[in-house]
């Protein structure tokens, strides 16, 4: 598999007034392939928003390097390509709708791109009808749901036909159904549209239908593999002051109770199923 | 039990006689007893924040009545500001209020309009610091230095400093990280147990309501859909996810371990229980 | 609640008034008031509102809206009426009345001038009932695009002022936010007298800046994210093209302009 983007011993400090703040990325190395759906987790602090904001050259590293597609992000002639490959959401859906009309706002990127009239139209049209907006077009943005507020923001960045989305806590401040709304429409654009996806989040349920999960803890990788193997960590991500889905939390204290269940069903129905192949 | 909030055929619309006309709360008629916790859950616009805006007098029913310990709060609409002390409110995102050039003048906002001074107010302040955890050598920060988390902090303290009779949490913890989360709630569930204080608790998360309160009340469309313990509240969960509502995790593996055959309670919803009954379970060798 | 303000007093509908190019609507108004400022007689006046009122009953705006538009300037039209009918010289008196006296030339005067003030701000509100503040702020832009040569920043103009057309909504909502909170508190926003009621805003006020600057900041990296730098090299969605009706119109425009020239030379 192609990795899309690379990052090698990447550190990151912000710089202050008073010097140089402690470092937020010590040393970062990773690779995201090319049609994955990879979830970074991590405690606020834990770098994971700050790693997310360097993929695509909105910070660049102090040290080391990160690579899109191949691009040294601080390469500044690379600038719009890099950005064009990885299309950013952000947390605060109503800090990131530019126009007054949802259509206009789609059009933003492809507008500043220089796609021609015809071709934006038709990016516009594709990219609300992969987000299920279409019926919205001419709608005002302020008076939508926060949920369709992201959706319209991820439609906005699809216009840019990006190869990866990255999702920076864009849920967080959604409501249950918002934020699967929200959820669905990445899962489906990556499996029907290969669009590689990083989601951001603090949810830990959000992770457990991603192929890969990341944690991150004091600016580094502490944990990477799949689903099932990171959430049947239950003691280490409690050190990280993370949680384990309570379907992992309850296998966990029947293990301890002399069950021989299995770590690993993440999901309501495989959990059940471990508990009743386990007492039956 | 002594209700200390009574709310009587509650009716609230927005944009009367234009075409937008909506009622945001209907017909609705509910108690909150003295020192109990309340849970209150729905989805957005099932008319929870029109609601509780109500409880302290920030928006005027269209009809019915709210009573606060047996009197009407709309008496004498010119003492509204002393229900408002009765009944804290602390909105979602409250961070957004801080305004004081420290944390200790934000807190004390709220107690010196109620007219505290001196000795008094001095307390009242370092106690609801030190309630939600905020530390004495933070009190002459800028409020804009802190974190997000420790300004959700300043903020709440701020609501209690002025030591309301009914504290209501709109989402108190929309946004933070599952330490974060937990911490906070850590410190609620403190005060409501040192204070004896009613609190009122509105949250999206079934999880974070089933862990924390006494009572639910479920909302819908203006009206409500359900009242009663966690456990009678959990215990119509078929119900609740045809509304369209979340019910706890646990209560859901619940739910599917009683599809595959295994006697489970299904209003079960905390971890622990579930273990209890399924070890239980084992000992009687229940198959599936 | 302040959410129910409407903001941008526009009435969405698909009449030739609506259709018409923004800039062609933008022209026609300074046509407008071009021939307003030449009109010098009863005649030509009258002409003028009789273009407004044929303009008015092919937008189909009702005259109700366009009156209340008067509202806010009521002062200025007052004034207008007073220091023209009292402080015009000129002989013979009609009446007098201690030092204040009313000529013949201070009433035509004072008729006049509030007239004009009247169409003059029915004329430009018609415009604003009529056309979207986005595509207002489109038209402008492309109206003022030769400016660009003489180093005027049209675009980033247009686009400050369309960002600011966006939040306007988003931060009524939140001011509105703040105030329940801080009314939660206690606050008390009514009473006292101008200077508590002006200390009693601070606590609006500082987190409304506070936030509007977080925004401002979320969104330009937000901006930058999908690729904008500048007007270079943009592209539109909604390209701007004079039809037919707008050559008819403008064409109007001029043939009324003309008349009130003509009607000028004769005094009328």
């Amino acid at each position: 598999m192609n990795s899309i983007i690379r990052t090698d011993e990447l550190r990151f400090s912000y710089t202050t007034a008073e010097g140089v703040a402690p470092v937020v990325l010590d040393g970062v190395s990773l690779e995201i392939e090319e049609g994955s759906f990879v979830a970074v987790l991590g405690h606020n602090g834990s770098g994971k928003s700050t790693l997310a904001k360097t993929f695509n050259a909105v910070l660049l590293p102090t040290d080391g390097q990160v690579l899109v597609e191949g691009m040294d992000t601080r390469d500044e002639s690379l600038l719009l390509d890099i950005r064009r490959t990885v299309g950013m959401v952000f947390q605060n859906p109503d800090n990131q709708i530019v126009a007054n009309v949802v259509e206009e706002d789609v059009a933003f990127a492809p507008e500043n791109l220089g796609v021609p009239t015809e071709e934006i139209r038709k990016r516009v049209d594709d990219a609300l009808a992969a987000v299920r907006m279409s019926q919205f077009v001419t709608h005002a943005p302020h008076l939508l749901s926060g949920g369709q507020k992201q959706r319209v923001a991820i439609a906005g960045v699809i216009a840019m036909e990006p190869a990866c989305i990255v999702l920076d806590e864009a849920t967080a401040m959604l409501d249950p159904i918002g934020r699967q709304e929200v959820l669905s429409t990445i899962h489906r654009l990556n499996r029907e549209k290969g669009i590689t996806v990083v989601l951001i989040t603090h949810h830990m349920n959000e992770a457990e239908e991603a192929d890969r999960v990341i944690v991150m803890n004091d600016g580094r990788v502490a944990m990477d593999g799949t689903p099932q193997a990171v959430f049947s960590q239950v003691e280490r991500l409690r050190d990280m002051g993370l949680t384990v889905p309570d379907t992992v939390d309850l296998l966990d204290r029947l293990r301890r109770d002399g069950v021989d269940v299995p770590l690993d069903a993440l999901t309501v129905e495989a959990c059940a199923a471990a508990i009743c192949a386990a007492l039956g | 039990m002594k209700p200390i909030l009574e709310i009587q055929h509650l009716t609230h619309t927005y944009g009367i006689g234009t075409p937008f006309q909506r009622s945001a709360v209907e017909d609705m008629s509910f108690e909150v007893y003295e020192g109990e916790f309340l849970g209150i859950i729905g989805h957005t616009g099932s008319g929870k924040s029109t609601l509780i805006q109500h409880l302290n007098g920030l928006l005027k029913p269209t009809e019915g009545q709210i009573l606060l310990g047996g009197r009407d709060i709309w008496a004498e609409p010119k003492k509204i500001r002393d229900v408002r002390f009765r009944v804290g409110l602390v909105f979602q995102y409250p961070e957004y209020q801080l305004f004081e050039e420290t944390v200790y003048k934000d807190i004390a906002f709220g107690p010196t309009n109620q007219g505290k001074t001196g000795e008094e107010l001095d307390h009242c302040v370092r106690e609801s610091a030190r309630l939600v955890g905020v530390r004495d050598d933070q009190l002459e920060k800028s409020p804009f230095e802190l974190s997000g988390g420790q300004k959700r902090r300043v903020a709440l303290a701020g609501v209690l400093a002025m030591e309301p009779e009914v504290l209501i949490l709109d989402e108190p913890t929309a946004g933070l990280d599952p330490a974060g989360r937990e911490n906070l709630m850590a410190n609620i569930r403190d005060y409501h147990r040192n204070k004896g204080n009613t609190i009122i608790l509105v949250s999206h998360s079934m999880d974070e309501i089933a862990q924390n309160v006494d009572r639910i009340l479920v909302l819908k469309d203006a009206h409500i859909l359900m009242s009663g313990a966690p456990a009678e509240v959990f215990a119509r969960g078929e119900e609740l996810i045809s509304a369209g509502l979340d019910v706890p995790q646990i209560t859901r593996v619940a739910m599917a371990l009683r599809a595959r055959g295994l006697d489970v309670d299904p209003a079960v919803y905390t971890v622990e229980a579930l273990e209890r009954q399924l070890l239980a379970l084992r000992k009687g060798g229940a198959p599936c | 609640m302040l959410k129910d303000i409407t903001l941008g007093q526009y009435f969405p509908g698909n009449t030739l008034a609506h259709r018409l190019d923004p800039r062609t609507k933008i022209l026609l108004v300074v046509l407008y008031i071009v021939a307003l400022f030449c009109a010098t007689g009863l005649v030509s006046y009258g002409v003028m509102a009789l273009t407004l009122a044929v303009c008015v009953r092919i937008s189909k705006v009702g005259f109700r809206q366009l009156v209340r538009g008067l509202k806010p300037v009521l002062f200025i039209l007052i004034f207008t009426l007073v220091l023209n009918l009292f402080f015009t010289s000129g002989e013979p008196y009609l009446f007098e009345w201690g030092v204040l006296h009313v000529s013949y030339a201070g009433l035509r005067n004072a008729f006049f001038m509030v007239l004009r003030i009247m169409l003059l701000i029915m004329g430009t509100f018609l415009m604003t009932y009529t056309t979207s503040p986005i595509s207002l702020t489109d038209g402008l832009e492309q109206l003022l695009n030769w400016m660009k040569k003489l180093h005027v920043p049209v675009h980033e103009l247009a686009m400050i002022m369309s960002i600011a057309l966006r939040f306007i909504p988003t931060l009524i909502e939140e001011t509105d936010k703040i105030m329940s909170a801080q009314k939660a508190r206690g606050a008390d926003f009514e009473s006292g007298n101008l200077i508590q009621k002006a200390r009693a805003m601070l606590p609006i006020l500082v987190p409304l800046f506070v936030s509007a600057l977080r925004r401002a900041e979320e969104l330009a990296t937000a901006m930058e994210c999908r690729c904008y730098h500048g007007g270079e090299g943009r592209t539109k969605l909604h390209v701007l093209r004079y039809q037919r009706r707008d050559y008819i119109a403008l064409a109007g425009g001029v043939v009324i302009l003309a008349v009130v020239l003509v009607l000028r030379q004769f005094g009328i």
